[in-house]
């Protein structure tokens, strides 16, 4: 059966494989996404205890995140191999590192000196203004922040399909560019559930950021 | 390493690098025009519509859409996409698909530039403008533009350095760029050509970023002077999108 040029067959016939590429492709996504904020949220404590190190941290985030993404897999493979999970997650990682570290820095530089003030009057320690007080008036920046990085890295992940990973870029390119009757269909299916994808990530996370900045709501809406 | 490296410079060094279809200094071209191309109609489309919304301050729901979108839907895909639907035309291989997703991929961030450039100019100075008796346009080409001209210029350096990176994926459907000569090596396991390769782009993408960031500085009046350098990057968007109620 065929809905226009969607060959509907096709996509009945293969949905295992659909499906095992989406696992895929949310497991790529997942440890990138993962380490990405613990880096992170290293490089924005140091910034934060040491603010001339912004420049330089935040250049070099930058400059990776220049470097296009198979150009990057391919800088890789010298050292990590061709086609490897460790190449294509050092890449994704890279590229999380500008977005997630600059809105965690800016998130804690939101933060009102009163409300740092009153912290240190209260006899708050250093790593309790921390946890108390700074990281949940940052949140709603941070979580944008991670928010934009999530939508940004499952659309960066279909690009390993080119050196032979993939999630879902293996529908779009591999299977996609065959000259089959199937191939719009699989490149529609592969475009459709990355998109897809990356509005259920970014909508989950604003749930959360309303979840845990309940005093936030109705000013930080959307 | 130091034997591999010797390796990239040897074959840096090889004229065949730089002669035929897949030499450097074909795909160098070919990368080059394609995106040239490609962020012309990105400007050209992607300008007006920005500065009428931000001028107007109407349609700003539709600014908000574009960012999401433009950040959502994958590059390869939009290449994927591009490619297949022109096949049966006959369009599939060659420039064409590559060309069409380009400039796609590249209006977003210059309508978001454009749309946040002349909301963040002073409302004060604009009244100014009108009460000084300057009409609409006079306000737009004389007052907003110039002020703004650095956000504006720092979307179209987002989406130059975004057209010339995303070029290379160009290969995953036929459509050459410096890619190209990344691919082939993919496929043949050479990991001299592939590295080697992949340096020229790495520059070619840095260059554009240098360069494009240059020129926003060279248009910014030095009035505005003093304000720190704000590098390339998506949250130019989302950022700027943040403080448009958005992400």
């Amino acid at each position: 059966m065929t809905i226009g040029p969607v060959d509907v067959d096709w996509i009945v016939d293969n949905l295992d494989r659909i499906g095992g590429l989406v696992v895929e492709h949310l497991y790529l996504t997942g440890i990138a996404m993962g380490i990405g904020l613990v880096i992170s949220a290293g490089l924005a404590l140091l910034i934060r205890d040491r603010p001339r190190w912004y420049g330089p941290i935040i250049g070099f985030t930058g400059t990776l995140y220049a470097i296009p993404s198979l150009a990057l897999f391919a800088l890789l493979t010298p050292l990590t191999g061709i086609g490897t999970v460790l190449t294509a997650e050092i890449a994704l990682v890279s590229y999380t590192l500008l977005i997630l570290t600059r809105n965690m820095v800016e998130g804690l530089r939101a933060v009102p000196a009163e409300a740092i003030e009153a912290a240190k009057g209260m006899g708050y320690t250093a790593t309790q203004r921390l946890v108390r007080v700074e990281l949940p008036l940052a949140l709603p920046i941070i979580l944008a922040g991670v928010r934009i990085a999530a939508v940004t890295t499952i659309g960066l992940v279909t690009v390993t399909a080119l050196i032979g990973l993939g999630g879902l870029g293996y529908l779009i390119v591999t299977i996609g560019t065959q000259r089959g009757s199937f191939g719009l269909t699989a490149t529609l299916t592969g475009v459709v559930l990355a998109v897809g994808l990356a509005a259920i990530a970014d909508l989950a996370l604003l749930a959360l950021q309303r979840a845990l900045t309940p005093w936030s709501r109705g000013r930080a809406a959307t | 390493m130091i034997e591999f490296l010797g390796e990239v410079a040897a074959w840096f060094a090889d004229p065949a690098t730089w002669s035929g279809r897949d030499g450097i200094p074909v795909r160098l071209w070919e990368h080059l025009w394609i995106s040239g191309v490609s962020l012309a109609a990105a400007v050209a489309i992607g300008l007006p519509l920005g500065l009428a919304i931000g001028h107007t301050g109407r349609g700003a729901r539709a600014v908000v859409a574009i960012a999401n979108i433009g950040r959502a839907v994958p590059s390869l895909g939009l290449m994927g996409l591009a490619f297949i639907l022109l096949l049966p035309f006959g369009l599939g291989v060659g420039p064409l698909p590559t060309i069409i997703a380009l400039t796609a991929l590249g209006i977003p961030p210059i309508v978001v530039n454009a749309y946040v450039g002349l909301r963040e100019v002073d409302r004060e100075l604009v009244e100014a403008a009108r009460g000084m008796g300057m009409r609409a346009g006079e306000i737009l080409g004389r007052v907003e533009i110039p002020i703004a001209l650095p956000v504006i210029l720092a979307g179209v350096r987002t989406s130059a350095v975004q057209i010339v990176a995303t070029a290379t994926l160009a290969a995953a459907i036929g459509g050459g760029t410096l890619g190209q000569i990344i691919y082939i090596g993919f496929n043949v396991g050479d990991q001299v050509r592939i590295f080697g390769a992949a340096l020229v782009v790495a520059a070619l993408s840095i260059g554009t970023e240098i360069a494009f960031g240059a020129l926003q500085r060279a248009a910014t009046s030095p009035g505005l002077r003093d304000r720190p350098y704000v590098p390339t990057e998506p949250a130019q968007v989302g950022r700027s999108g943040g403080e448009i109620g958005m992400p």
